[in-house]
């Protein structure tokens, strides 16, 4: 972590740079949008759920943009929806990720030929900051991805945006 | 309980030609075919008496025939003119225990089919759909506008044998 080894023999006062101190409060509280959209969205609530508790890492769903720091797209996004994510996404206020959960989000899954009314990739309509495979992923893989993003806002700078 | 032949019968001394035939020839139950222009009465007739009592419609789903004449063109995709859509109709009487299916077949240049809404108010969003999916208009319905695909989408009716997807909606890439 890199925060506690520099402390004082006074046990009062931590010394941190300012962007790890901003990173780590940051990565430690990502408060996602409280927003599921298919099959993947009962895997995301599985790992909200107590087996593997999504709380342990500081996300709970919030259920406003305006207060959230991530969205987890979960799910098959239709044309129609898409244009309500790019919405909501607009409303979160800077800094916010996302993770792209599930083959549907991350390029179309199973709809990729036929579905006329599927966007072919989330990544066409807003950033994305990690890509989580799996038909659904397990909530073990949803962990990782969200690990991920840990270690991108770790590693992000305040005077440049990384993640 | 009444049999799809006896039914048939009945319904054609009732109606005479609007009832338009009887196809036994299919691996699922029985088919009648009905006129689209007086499928509200027949099916207010098949509601309320008393040997039919068929009060339920379990599904109004919409068919592309697709047999008129195909044109390819240049990228080998279908073009089709003439032939109908169809719309089916299942019924099931929860008093008497008895099934039957009504068809209908349209126009595919102007498909207008009778709005079965008064008679069974679950056809609402049914009929909604098959106008999403195939462009059939159900005249008298209260609300006929799309139900799944968005309000201004323009590139047709999805499920119509000959239909092509758009390059872009909304300045969304739609092919893979």
């Amino acid at each position: 972590m890199g925060l506690l080894d520099k402390e004082f023999s006074d046990g009062n006062i931590v010394i941190a740079r300012a962007e790890d101190l901003m990173n780590w409060a940051r990565l430690s509280s990502i408060w996602q949008l409280g927003f599921g959209l298919a099959c993947c969205a009962i895997e995301m609530m599985a790992t909200s759920a107590s087996h593997y508790d999504f709380d342990r890492f500081g996300v709970i769903p919030r259920n406003t943009p305006r207060q959230a720091d991530a969205i987890i797209i979960s799910g098959t996004v239709t044309l129609k929806m898409a244009t309500r994510i790019k919405r909501l996404y607009e409303q979160m206020p800077d800094p916010k990720y996302i993770i792209s959960m599930g083959s549907c989000a991350n390029c179309g899954g199973p709809y990729w030929e036929h579905g006329y009314h599927v966007l072919k990739g989330i990544d066409r309509v807003i950033p994305v900051d990690v890509y989580v495979p799996g038909c659904p992923p397990r909530p073990e893989a949803l962990l990782e991805g969200l690990l991920k993003l840990q270690e991108k806002i770790r590693n992000e700078s305040m005077r440049k945006k990384t993640a | 309980m009444k049999n799809p032949e006896e039914i048939f019968e009945l319904l054609k001394k009732e109606f005479g030609e609007i009832i338009l035939g009887l196809d036994k020839d299919t691996p699922v139950d029985p088919i009648i075919s009905v006129d689209p222009k007086h499928i509200q009465k027949v099916g207010a007739f098949l509601r309320d008496n008393e040997d039919f009592k068929f009060d339920n419609l379990m599904v109004l789903s919409g068919v592309d025939d697709a047999n008129g004449t195909k044109t390819k063109d240049e990228d080998g995709m279908d073009t089709i003119s003439g032939g109908t859509l169809s719309v089916y109709y299942h019924l099931h009487s929860t008093k008497l225990k008895h099934k039957i299916t009504i068809k209908t077949s349209t126009y595919r240049e102007n498909p207008e089919v009778e709005s079965v809404y008064n008679v069974w108010r679950t056809s609402d969003w049914h009929e909604r759909e098959a106008f999403d999916m195939f462009g059939i208009i159900f005249k008298n319905h209260p609300d006929l506008r799309r139900i799944l695909m968005p309000y201004d989408w323009e590139a047709g009716f999805p499920l119509r044998k000959d239909y092509k997807n758009p390059e872009f909606y909304q300045g969304m890439k739609v092919p893979y």
